[in-house]
């Protein structure tokens, strides 16, 4: 284990709230009518994204999910232009034309959410390909839920990633539920990673609600991959606190699952080790909330102001080249 | 004299665009070291080796992927599958993937690839390796459809379809190949042609026949037969379906006035389907008998030759639609 110090620990929270923070606003704003589409909240997962994202490069490349929002704030993303996606709007990172499920920031390699559970896993082998044939230091990362690691794409994809040693991390975050069911009724098996060593790959199993934890795993991971020592399946045990979706009551849990989960709610656990062993004060970790509170209220106002697109706009961007309109004929 | 078959022609575009940009790869089972199952990549290997020809396991689904996330940072991939039937395990990746980047990311992003996959019916290969699939992708906005009759638009439409920034679905007849394991044909120049350019294979007056892939040297065989009896047929093959050169046939249909679609894939639904409907809406002035269609007779492929014979169009079963689209308004 890496020793965490006090300044690292802040950062880490100051992340984690950001994505928590930004999920609950978003829910407000979707129940207020600003947000037409899905959401579906990361909630209680959000030391895997933050664990992950802190041992990446500027150079690496993430494939992400339909709970995406975590990832992509994870990696440094502008929440005010998240949310004038989410809004609709010309401004937002996809011009209006995603939303929730596709949003992404090329400049930050995040090269998107993903409506299609396992969508994310095979693009990010391919990127991988491309890294290595390129020799570049690069690599890639994809995270997906346990439900996606029933898919025919998790299958190929780390089959293949592992037959030619491409640089690239599964993140499995198993919240225990495939949509409404729950993982002992969607697999045999308990731990995900066990599925690595059926194509040669090298799996772990992670807390994933400890973000140092998941941020050292993922750090040996990513040092083995770019060492050309191919990819690694890591299993991050997680839970999310609300439903598959914004609206969805989640009734399928049982109450003392859900009360489990949230007495080890992963913001909990890292402002309990700031204010204990890491000697932080309460203010502190206040500020740190303030902080987000503050930032992401005027990333709404920003959004609530943006442009609407044109109904025309609905034309542009079906093709990079559409020959003069005629590929729209 | 040269010998260049449809073949030579897919060969070459590939070997000329791995030349010219070394971010073109290919990406298919058995494409590299062995060559292709029917052949058409033999020889790349020798020359550009494991980092530009990928030899995969069995998996079409991770083929296309992989294809998708390479173009995403910066490759420019051909996946090959190798018998278009396979493509229903790889539909994900195409329709919700790669047709689909550019347009939900706000043009942030694109996929430029280009998925070949072999078609039709090769005699007897039966109902899940003979299918001609090329209505569905032409359903699915984002992507652009090259269906090429002759060799040398093959190659000038692979080469652009290769540089193409758009993801593109590239179908290759098994029957136009032209035999297996024979020598490699002479090198013919074919610079890139742009889609949306029709091209006339035979000028006529009587009715324009609309065709492409193998159908199309049956419409010409077929427009042959009917010279003799005096009936003239256009053989416009559009070469590329999305886009689809509108213009080129509307000049024909304005010489001939009568239109028939044949193509290999089921009637119903067909491309012909899209040709028909467009003509009826857009050129209704020009047509001066109804429009009449030949494809499969909606079944599955079937296996016995002689099933096969009766469900897939031939020249025969397009001289026979002209005779009557003829009759039925008289020989004017």
């Amino acid at each position: 284990m890496t020793e965490t110090t006090r300044e690292e620990a802040l950062d880490l929270l100051g992340r984690m709230v950001l994505i928590r923070r930004f999920e609950e606003k978003a829910a407000r704003q979707r129940a207020a009518g600003l947000i037409p589409g899905f959401l579906h909240p990361y909630i209680g997962q959000e030391a895997v994204a933050t664990g992950v994202c802190a041992s990446l490069g500027p150079d690496d490349v993430l494939t992400s999910t339909h709970r995406g929002h975590g990832h992509m704030l994870a990696r440094g993303a502008d929440p005010a232009r998240m949310y004038a996606e989410l809004f609709g709007r010309t401004t937002g990172y996809n011009k209006g034309k995603g939303g929730s499920l596709h949003m992404i920031d090329v400049e930050l390699g995040f090269l998107g959410a993903n409506g299609i559970v396992a969508g994310g896993i095979p693009l990010a082998t391919g990127a991988a390909l491309q890294f290595k044939r390129r020799s570049s230091d690069a690599l890639a990362v994809t995270f997906f839920g346990d439900g996606a690691s029933n898919e025919g794409a998790f299958h190929e994809s780390l089959n293949l990633a592992a037959l030619w040693d491409l640089p690239v991390l599964f993140v499995c975050e198993n919240n225990l539920y495939g949509e409404f069911t729950r993982q002992d009724r969607h697999q045999r098996i308990t731990d995900v990673a066990d599925r690595a060593a059926s194509y040669g790959m090298t799996g772990v199993v992670v807390d994933g609600n400890d973000v140092a934890a998941v941020r050292d795993v993922t750090a040996e991971a990513a040092r083995r991959a770019r060492a050309g020592e191919g990819p690694t399946l890591i299993e991050a045990k997680t839970y999310r606190h609300r439903g598959h979706f914004e609206g969805d009551m989640a009734k399928y849990r049982p109450k003392d699952e859900v009360a489990h989960w949230k007495g080890r709610d992963p913001i909990d656990l890292l402002a309990a080790k700031l204010t204990g062993d890491l000697g932080a004060s309460e203010a502190d970790v206040a500020s740190v909330r303030a902080d987000v509170d503050k930032r992401l209220d005027e990333a709404i106002a920003w959004a609530a102001e943006q442009p609407h697109p044109v109904p025309e706009d609905a034309l542009d961007h079906v093709y990079v080249d559409s020959l003069g309109g005629a590929a729209l004929r | 004299m040269t010998k260049f078959t449809y073949a030579d022609a897919v060969r070459q575009a590939i070997s000329e665009e791995m030349e010219r940009d070394p971010d073109v790869l290919l990406i298919g089972e058995d494409v590299g070291e062995p060559g292709g199952v029917f052949g058409v990549t033999k020889g790349l290997w020798d020359r550009f080796g494991a980092d530009r020809l990928w030899d995969t396991p069995i998996s079409e689904e991770a083929i296309v992927g992989a294809a998708v996330g390479a173009a995403l940072v910066g490759a420019r991939p051909i996946a090959e599958i190798m018998f278009g039937d396979f493509v229903t395990l790889a539909m994900d990746m195409i329709v919700n993937q790669a047709a689909k980047t550019h347009y939900m990311t706000g043009g942030r992003l694109s996929a430029p690839m280009v998925v070949r996959m072999v078609t039709g019916t090769s005699g007897s290969t039966a109902a899940q390796h003979s299918q001609s699939l090329e209505s569905w992708f032409v359903n699915v906005p984002g992507l652009k459809v090259v269906a090429p009759s002759a060799a040398e638009d093959a190659k000038g439409l692979l080469k652009q379809a290769i540089r193409d920034p758009d993801p593109v679905i590239f179908f290759e007849h098994k029957q136009l190949y032209g035999g297996r394991g024979g020598p490699a044909g002479d090198v013919v120049e074919v610079e890139p042609i742009p889609f949306g350019e029709g091209r006339l294979h035979r000028e006529g007056t009587d009715v324009t026949i609309v065709s492409y892939l193998k159908t199309r040297e049956h419409a010409s065989t077929a427009a042959e037969t009917l010279a003799a009896e005096g009936i003239e047929c256009e053989v416009f093959d559009p070469r590329t379906l999305v886009p689809f050169d509108h213009e080129g046939l509307r000049r024909s249909l304005a010489k001939t006035g009568r239109l028939l679609i044949a193509h290999e894939a089921p009637v119903r639904g067909g491309f012909g389907a899209e040709i028909a409907a467009w003509a009826a809406e857009e050129c209704h002035d020009l047509l001066r008998a109804p429009v009449a269609r030949v494809g499969n007779l909606n079944t599955p492929v079937p296996y016995a030759p002689v099933l096969e014979n009766h469900t897939l169009p031939g020249p025969d079963r397009i001289a026979a639609t002209v005779r009557r689209m003829l009759d039925k308004k008289g020989n004017d």
